[in-house]
This record gives structure tokens, C-alpha cells and sequence, in this order.
């Protein structure tokens, strides 16, 4: 059978490994990308930015340290997220530490409102002795070991401090089921155990106290 | 390409050199003018009047053919209005298009939106409040885009279950359903991302455990959380960027997908609903004829099968029903 052989290309040399057409085809390729990557890349790096960023800590006093007991919560009011109002103030219930719960007497104890499993606001009901959650019913008792309903933690806490008499609040931190600190978590994340896997740390929060 | 018989084009659209010309004295004795009666003699010329009036009446179509010889469009437009569809198709069909009306309505309500809504963390319930209260039919609009974001995602699922019980996400169209699911996915993403917009307490909320329920993936879900509040809490770039990825990311993604969905819709047709058997060609053994009997009517599109097939047979057969696009 006879074989067309095509003629050979311009420029054509005894054992040349690439043509002509090749490189040019490989490198006008590569440069484009190259373009869009220098495009692409900044402008989503932009965008995914924000999930590598630490704030600055920030503390808040909320009250002198005699306006805190050791029996019950007193609520306060401080602002997390600066810059939008009131959409960036969050709750927090505040106490002494006590003795007899294995705590730090006289150390206050700032427990987050927000609740373990999405993120509502719970609510601390005196008469029970219990935070209770009003969108799925998550309930905690008095340090915030969760008692029922969804939640899949305790509550988080913040890290307190007593400068000049006043209560100061810093930043959030999440408690294991022993409430033991670690890195903040989002809702619905768990803490401790083989879990601790599956919801790595996120560089945007502090680490534990 | 399937070739199928052309229907006749509207006169109106075809180009002046393609098109005959007009029979004598059709065009010529326009209404205005005045009666035979009232005149010696029928006017042999048309008057200044009639040239004028015929030229007016001329200059759309006129425009109409000098668009059309440049952009080709009206033989893509003529396959893609009069293609076949199949027997038995019924109103559950129209459920795409008023996916699409719906989307159309929440594209034009929100561009008004725009004009008064500002997208700060501070300002925006404030802005909401003032269309709602303030600027006339401004509560009219906010309400169409709200209330037309439930109609768009339960006329979504209508038609997603159309196209389920009919049977119609099956070979050749898998890639339509696929395109289907993204834009149900994208839709959501809109739904999701505009409930915050108002900030007040319900969205405001609304959104802290829709965040929440993200963060819960393993793995990735701390990261994605992150990523969508632009931080580790909900805060004023959170509303900036629900709102960029609200107005301009998937609104973009979205044209892009319907045009890709309708592309495929018309170019691999429609199915016959699936109380519609398909029809043997006449030249089968008597068996299939007593079945083709019993169906009512022999044959339908001219050609042997109409388009009542479902699946396994080739794309491009002949008497598909499929519009050549």
C-alpha cells in the first residue's frame, strides 16, 4: 500500500522534536492563560480574602464587678462587629464563677446567646435555671451543657477580665462538652472527639484561652 | 439537520427583494380616502397623500427587511416559533415559560429596586422603609420582587416535576436537566441572598441560620461560612456582598443558563407525555397497524414517527418534531 507522505512543513529539520505550529500553539495557550489567570485569580482571592483575616481583638467593659452574682445571670448588651449599628451588638449573660460549679471563684463567666445549633438567641429563664432556644428548642442548664433539642454543644462563652473594677468581654471561644475552651465554632459545628475533624479551625477566629 | 416542511412566513417579515409583488389595485385604495361617489372620476394616480402612506406603511417591514438581511435572523426565528411539538402536549408544558415570566418579572422589579435600595448595613432598612412608604408604587414593586421570588421557586418545582413525571429528563435531554438543576440551584442562591437585603430582624436572622446551616458541612462548611459573611461574624461586608452576588453574579449566571436551557429545549424539541404512544411507521406488519388503529389516527406529522418518542431512538431522525435551530 503506498503511503501519502505529506511534504515537509517550512523550516523543517532531520530530527526535530516539535513544529513550528506546536510552539506556537502551545505558547499563545499558555500566555492566554496566563492573562486570565493574572485576571481570575486576584479577583477571587479578593473575594475568598476574608476567611484568612483576624479582626482585632477587641474588649468592652460592661459593668462594675460588683454588679455580678454568683447565683444567677445578669444580661449585657456589647457590640461584636463594629460598623453596622445594632445588627453588630450581641448578648451576653454574664455571672461570678462559683466553687462549688469547679470554677474560679469570683472570676466572672460571660455565656454567648447564641445558641449551639443555628445561631438564634436563647434566652436564660430564671425560674428554670435553663437557657432556652425559641426557634428548635434547644435547651442548656446552668452552665450551658446542653440539656435537650438539637444543639450539639454547649454554649460558647467569651473570655472576660477585670480591669480597673470593670468587667471586660474579649473575644468569643467554643467549650467542649466538658467545657473545656477551644477556637470558636460556628453553630451547628461540633467540638471534641472524632468531630473535631471534621470542622477544622478557621484562621478568621481566636485562638482559645 | 432534520429538514421539515417550512411554514409559510408571514409577509410581513420576509425582506422587500424576497418578497412578490402585490397584486394590482390590492394596496391601492387606502380607508381614508374618500368615496367613489363623491368624485368625477376614480383618481388614476395616487396622490401625494397615498405615496406617503404607502411609504409609512412600507418603512417598518422596510426596517424589518434591512435588519433581517444583515443579521439572518428570521430563518432561525421561523425554526425556532413554528417548530413541531409533539401530540398530547397540554398546559403543564407552559410551566417553563412561566419559570421564565416569573424571572423576567423579578429581572425588571429589581432593577427598580436598585434605584432607591442602598446597600448599607445602616442605611438599608431605611431605604426599604422609604420604598415602602415613600416613593409611589414603591411598595407595589418591593412586593412583586418579594412575593414574585416564591412564585419564581414554586413554578421552578412545578415545571422540575413536569418534566419528572412526564419522563422527559431522559435520553437525549439528561444535559437539559442537568442545566435544570443548576438553575434551581442559582435560584436559590437568589432567594437566599436577597432575604437579607431588607435587614431587618426576620432576615437578619433568617440569615444567621442560613449561614449556620452552610457552616455545618464538614470539612469545608467553617470555610464557606466564613467566605459568606466575609468574616467569623454577620456584618456590614456581609450585606455588600449577598448584595454583589444578588445583583450581579447569578443574575448574569442565570441569563446565561436559560438561554443555554431553551437553546436545547428547542433544539432536541419536546416529549409527548407519556400516555402518548408512539406510533409505528405504516409499513410495520399488520400487528403494529391494528395498533397505530386503535390509537385513534394513523399518522400525524407526514412522516412515519411523530414525536411521541421518549427515549432510545436517534436525535436527529426524521419526523422528530424537533425544530432544527
Amino acid at each position: 500500500m503506498k503511503e501519502r507522505v505529506k511534504p515537509d512543513p517550512p523550516g523543517y529539520f532531520e530530527g526535530e522534536s516539535m513544529t513550528r505550529r506546536r510552539v506556537f500553539t502551545i505558547a499563545s495557550q499558555g500566555i492566554g492563560g496566563l492573562a486570565a489567570a493574572g485576571i481570575i485569580l486576584p479577583a477571587v482571592g479578593f473575594a475568598v480574602a476574608p476567611i484568612f483575616h483576624r479582626g482585632k481583638e477587641r474588649w468592652e467593659a460592661v459593668g462594675p464587678i460588683s454588679d455580678f452574682v454568683e447565683d444567677t445571670y445578669r444580661q449585657v448588651v456589647f457590640t461584636e462587629t463594629e460598623g453596622i449599628g445594632d445588627a453588630g451588638k450581641t448578648t451576653a449573660y454574664v455571672r461570678k464563677g462559683s466553687a462549688e460549679l469547679d470554677e474560679n471563684p469570683g472570676e466572672p463567666i460571660a455565656v454567648s446567646n447564641r445558641c449551639a445549633h443555628l445561631g438564634c438567641p436563647v434566652r436564660f429563664v430564671e425560674a428554670a435555671g435553663n437557657f432556652i432556644c425559641p426557634c428548635h428548642g434547644g435547651v442548656y442548664d446552668f452552665v450551658g451543657k446542653v440539656l435537650g433539642g438539637p444543639p450539639v454543644r454547649p454554649l460558647d462563652r467569651f473570655q472576660t477580665r477585670v480591669r480597673r473594677g470593670q468587667v471586660e468581654i474579649g473575644p468569643r471561644y467554643s467549650v467542649t462538652s466538658q467545657l473545656e475552651p477551644v477556637r470558636a465554632r460556628d453553630p451547628g459545628e461540633f467540638t471534641g472527639g472524632i468531630w473535631e475533624y471534621l470542622y477544622p479551625p478557621r484562621p478568621s477566629t481566636f485562638p482559645a484561652p | 439537520m432534520p429538514s421539515f416542511p417550512k411554514p409559510k412566513i408571514p409577509d410581513a417579515i420576509v425582506p422587500p427583494p424576497l418578497r412578490k409583488p402585490g397584486k394590482p389595485g390590492s394596496g391601492g385604495t387606502p380607508k381614508g380616502q374618500a368615496p367613489d361617489d363623491l368624485k368625477t372620476a376614480p383618481p388614476e394616480r395616487p396622490s401625494h397623500g397615498d405615496k406617503l402612506l404607502e411609504m409609512g406603511k412600507e418603512a417598518p417591514i422596510d426596517a424589518l427587511g434591512w435588519v433581517d438581511q444583515r443579521l439572518a435572523a428570521s430563518g432561525f426565528l421561523t425554526g425556532m416559533l413554528y417548530r413541531k411539538v409533539p401530540k398530547g402536549t397540554n398546559w403543564f408544558y407552559t410551566l417553563g415559560s412561566a419559570t421564565l415570566f416569573a424571572f423576567i418579572v423579578q429581572a425588571v422589579t429589581g432593577v427598580f429596586l436598585a434605584m432607591f435600595y442602598v446597600p448599607s448595613a445602616t442605611q438599608a432598612y431605611d431605604s426599604i422603609a422609604r420604598i415602602n412608604n415613600e416613593v409611589p408604587l414603591g411598595q407595589l414593586v418591593h412586593g412583586m420582587h418579594k412575593w414574585g421570588a416564591s412564585v419564581m421557586v414554586i413554578l421552578i418545582f412545578l415545571h422540575m416535576g413536569r418534566t419528572f413525571f412526564f419522563g422527559a429528563y431522559k435520553y437525549p435531554r439528561e444535559l437539559n436537566w442537568v442545566i435544570g438543576v443548576v438553575l434551581l440551584i442559582l435560584t436559590m442562591t437568589m432567594a437566599f441572598t436577597g432575604y437579607l437585603l431588607p435587614f431587618d430582624q426576620r432576615s437578619f436572622w433568617a440569615s444567621i441560620v442560613g449561614i449556620n446551616i452552610n457552616g455545618t458541612g464538614p470539612v469545608v462548611g467553617p470555610y464557606l461560612s466564613d467566605f459568606l459573611r466575609a468574616g467569623p461574624e454577620l456584618g456590614a461586608t456581609t450585606l455588600a456582598r449577598f448584595y454583589a452576588i444578588h445583583m450581579l453574579l447569578v443574575p448574569g449566571a442565570i441569563i446565561a443558563l436559560i438561554g443555554a436551557h431553551m437553546y436545547l429545549v428547542v433544539k432536541l424539541g419536546t416529549t409527548a407525555p407519556p400516555w402518548v404512544k408512539a406510533e409505528r411507521p405504516k409499513v410495520a406488519a399488520p400487528v403494529s397497524q391494528l395498533e397505530a388503529g386503535a390509537n385513534g389516527n394513523g399518522r400525524v406529522n407526514g412522516s412515519g414517527v411523530n414525536g411521541a418518542r421518549t427515549q432510545g431512538e436517534p436525535v436527529d431522525g426524521e419526523g422528530d418534531g424537533a425544530g432544527s435551530a
